[in-house]
């Protein structure tokens, strides 16, 4: 079946069958292998995209699903070679251990801040809770969120 | 990279966090190759049986299969393990658990793999399982290996502790139980793999060891070790998981019947669980005794591991926790009995901690018993007996290096939450009780005696003129890559744009043993100074002559060249790396740990991974928060004190304190591998709970700086000590607040309320 969608502001189109699973469109047939499969059941987050913005878990949707969407996966949030500041947030703020849950949660934090741009920590530990990571006892994310957070607050009100 | 100066110290971002927050780092599972198959294993899924037959036909008759492999198609030995070689590739004539592989299928994509999986037809002959390590060892047990099920027995012996109870004011007696903990990387266990022209076999593959991977396949596979490479980018998570052969072999030996083409093998996620390795279960039981004064004058205790079919690296982790069973504390007489059994449920292995987790919650949860008894603070208890330089440790061992649990118990003495805890615990609102909990304790650090624990690092000046460092070990998130390039930044004067690292490489790199057991930076880092100081050496020598001076003197290495101060005069590294020979371009270095040099007299039983000399300390307290109605534990603040000699990078120092902290509570409230006849319940996330980022609080991370004269910029390991603590503070807090004692792990919101204290045994 030929699907097509706006993937990291390009148009895209693919010829899968209709339930194949999202993920692995992205990982295998488009080779984008930013987004992460950890789990496969929607418990990690390491596959979290944006889809028209929000937060989805890929390996819970089907190619089909895809269809006339705006899909953001990690490589395509850097606009013209500059990172994010959420990306620079988790860089400057240590963020960042064995990178795998990064990708998901970089995106989920970035969906977080476009709904409340001005978060509690313990709102941004809701925010983030669909997100599993086993390396940094999440203060150093939390952290990062919080400095984005921040950041991206001073930019606006300029 | 960034022109940042590259220093050690600072807390510079990590040189990999850019291509980690982008996506572009490719882990194991990211590398694929065209014409992939893709490879895997059915699993026996009876904890323990004979293998009457197993029908492949199905299977192989199904289109998109390219294969299906039995153990009749294994060229070698067939047998797998990083010291006993128990373990087989595939299994031929019997399982031992529910894990176990049979069968090898591999296909061109995923779906028609798991179809064929499906397909194949295993007969198996139930037999009578071991679930329980104490059953093991009845003599009309059934036998998990034809050599009985006691894998391993061992004691430690310092003086008389026996006769020395009868010695003491008093004595008290105690039992605990901790169960199995899952690693829960988030990359799960996966490699690509391919037979190059000629028969060599390249793997890339997320692995802890890639140069032991070598011999693991070599052997199991009847290969020559120089017919395999291995090649180990950044792993998604280890933990100690990842360190001993998980798909290797599988993969290697499809790599073989793959007709050239690249075969790719991926454990799903209950795949994971049930194959994989986890934290040894461990039955405790302990007698400490100690004089009016507090100090402790005997303790007598004995671990059963469970160590599940194979012997994988139990006994090694049964030493190290029999290591550490007396804690950090200097007792005259100890006894520490030591049983490694195996058993029909999941394979127990290496995880951070090592075994020092578990012994860790028994010794502490004495330590606090032993307070209430006498009447004295927790902290005070742990302070009058704390090990100093010099002093003699639980396992007979003098302690010549940095020793700073007194200085950690100190700082956790005197910081606020320690000062304040009674007037914390005495404004919980209705329905709450609050308690603080303290621990001590600390972790070995390298393989200890029997075998060199011994690092090669590589430093190269590029053609180009870039230096790139060669890494031997895998950096499994915990950072030591970014160590190695503040270590040659500072030795050799560079920015970040002038500094590369090549993660593991086994045609490239030399072999420099695993990343594990708190020696990765250690040890590597060690190696790498020291090629760091000869590569500076060559460099400013080989600029001597280039300006055509009289002598080095007066040469300085800065950012992207050599410079003659005197006369200003420079030479940039592009010109000595076009300019130089190959050998002139690279330094090799090798560094070896130094050994205990006591003749410790007991525990001979071990020949290799004891006694260790070198120890990280941690002093952690906890303020928990019990809700009467529901039972539920509430962790509200969190302190840990950590001695790790010096510190190379102050934000990767926290990384690491904070992440085992989270391992470590996971382990004290919520995590337990649940099995039923050997099979576990809840392979999955599910089931499975790991903490999540509404469970683990701000934590605070102190650092108590000692010098340790042996470390690369006087550092110590510090990954592993962390986790060893929030069990036994969690426990210590639990009782502080409800009066009782809860001796099993984890302390779930149903064991608060079925101890008596809690509200299922008052209401």
């Amino acid at each position: 079946m030929k699907i097509s969608f706006y993937l990291n502001g390009k148009d895209t189109c693919v010829d899968v069958p209709a339930d194949r699973k999202l993920v692995s469109v992205l990982r295998e047939d488009l080779e984008l292998t930013g987004t992460k499969e950890g789990c496969g059941a929607g418990e990690c987050g390491a596959c979290t995209i944006l889809v028209d913005g929000h937060v989805r878990l890929s390996c819970l949707m089907t190619a089909a699903q895809a269809q006339g969407r705006r899909i953001t996966t990690i490589e395509g949030l850097a606009e013209n070679g500059k990172v994010h500041p959420v990306q620079e947030a988790f860089i400057e703020n240590g963020a960042v251990q064995c990178g795998f849950c990064t990708p998901g949660m970089v995106l989920a934090a970035v969906d977080l801040l476009d709904r409340n741009p001005d978060p509690t920590r313990e709102q941004i530990r809701e925010g983030l809770s669909g997100n599993l990571c086993r390396c940094s006892g999440y203060v150093k994310i939390v952290d990062a969120v919080e400095a984005a957070a921040g950041k991206i607050g001073r930019g606006k009100s300029r | 990279m960034t022109t940042r100066m590259i220093e050690v110290g600072y807390p510079v971002p990590r040189f990999d966090a850019r291509a980690k927050v982008t996506g572009e780092e490719k882990f194991a599972i990211d590398y694929s190759r065209e014409g992939m198959l893709w490879a895997g294993a059915r699993r026996a899924g009876l904890a323990h049986g004979v293998i009457r037959s197993i029908d492949i036909s199905q299977a192989a008759a199904l289109p998109g299969v390219y294969a299906v492999l039995t153990r009749r198609d294994v060229p070698g030995t067939n047998r797998q393990g990083i010291i006993l070689k128990d373990q087989p590739v595939l299994a031929g004539r019997k399982v031992r658990h529910c894990g176990d592989p049979v069968a090898l299928v591999l296909a061109e994509d995923r779906d028609v793999l798991e179809k064929a999986l499906g397909l194949i037809a295993v007969d198996l002959e139930p037999l009578e399982g071991v679930f329980d390590p104490e059953d093991g060892l009845r003599p009309d047990a059934p036998l998990v290996h034809e050599s009985g099920n006691l894998l391993h027995k061992a004691v430690i012996k310092v003086g008389d502790a026996r006769k020395a109870l009868g010695e003491c004011d008093v004595v008290i007696e105690d039992s605990f139980e901790v169960p199995a903990q899952e690693h829960a990387f988030l990359e799960t266990e996966n490699g690509l793999a391919w037979q190059e022209e000629g028969g060599r076999i390249t793997m890339v593959v997320s692995t802890q060891a890639p140069f032991r991977d070598r011999f693991e396949i070599a052997h199991a596979l009847g290969l020559d070790v120089e017919a395999i490479r291995v090649v180990s980018p950044c792993l998604g998570g280890g933990f100690g998981g990842k360190d001993g052969a998980t798909v290797q072999c599988l993969l290697a030996l499809a790599a073989l019947r793959a007709g050239g083409r690249p075969v790719r093998m991926l454990w799903r996620r209950e795949e994971s669980f049930s194959a994989g390795y986890k934290r040894h279960p461990v039955r405790m039981r302990y007698r400490v005794g100690a004089m009016r004064d507090g100090a402790l004058h005997s303790i007598d205790c004995r671990l059963i591991y469970d160590t599940g079919p194979y012997a994988h690296l139990g006994v090694e982790v049964m030493a190290l926790g029999m290591e550490h069973a007396c804690g950090p504390y200097r007792v005259p007489n100890t006894l520490v009995e030591g049983l490694c059994v195996y058993t029909n449920n999941p394979i127990s292995g290496a995880m951070r901690g090592f075994g020092v987790c578990q012994a860790s919650f028994g010794i502490e949860s004495m330590m606090d018993q032993l307070a209430s008894k006498l009447g004295m603070s927790r902290l005070d208890i742990r302070l009058k007996n704390a090990l100093r330089r010099g002093d003699r440790n639980g396992a007979g061992v003098t302690l010549v290096h940095s020793t700073g649990i007194v200085p950690c118990l100190e700082a956790l003495g005197g910081h606020r939450l320690w000062k304040q805890s009674a007037k914390w615990k005495s404004e919980a609102g209705p329905y709450k009780k609050r308690g603080v909990g303290i621990a001590a304790v600390s972790n070995a650090i390298g393989y200890g005696r029997g075998l060199p624990d011994s690092a090669i690092a590589r430093v190269d000046l590029t053609k180009e003129g870039k230096i790139r460092i060669y890494s031997s070990v895998a950096d499994m998130g915990q950072g030591n890559s970014n160590a190695f390039v503040q270590i040659a930044g500072q030795i050799l004067r560079q920015d970040g744009s002038r500094l590369e690292i090549i993660q593991p490489d086994t045609d490239l790199a030399h072999p420099s043993g695993s990343s594990s057991a708190g020696r990765t930076t250690y040890t590597y880092g060690n190696a790498l100074i020291k090629a760091c100081e000869d590569l500076r050496e060559k460099l400013v020598h080989r600029a001597t002559l280039l300006l055509m001076l009289d002598e080095p003197a007066g040469l300085v290495l800065l950012p992207g060249k050599v410079k003659h101060l005197p006369s200003g005069e420079e030479v940039p590294f592009e010109l000595l790396g076009r300019v130089l020979s190959e050998t002139d371009r690279i330094a090799v270095k090798e560094f070896v740990m130094p050994v205990a040099q006591d003749n410790v007299d007991s525990a001979k039983e071990f020949k290799l991974g004891f006694p260790h000399v070198l120890f990280s300390y941690a002093a952690h307290l906890v303020y928990v928060e019990i809700d009467e109605l529901t039972g539920k534990i509430d962790v509200k603040e969190y302190l840990a004190v950590t001695e790790g000699g010096r510190v190379i990078n102050p934000a990767s120092f926290d990384q690491q304190v904070h992440g085992a902290i989270a391992q470590g509570l996971g382990y004290g409230l919520m995590e337990e591998v649940l099995t039923e006849r050997g099979k576990i319940l809840n392979p999955d996330f599910t089931n499975y709970i790991i903490p999540t980022s509404l469970d683990i609080p701000d934590i605070t991370s102190v650092c108590v700086e000692t010098e340790e004269s042996t470390g690369p910029f006087g550092m110590k390991g510090i990954g592993e000590v962390g986790t060893n603590a929030p069990l036994p503070a969690i426990a210590g807090g639990v009782e502080d607040a409800l009066g009782r004692r809860i001796r099993r792990s984890p302390l779930t919101a149903a064991s608060v309320l079925a101890a008596p204290g809690g509200k299922g045994a008052t209401g």
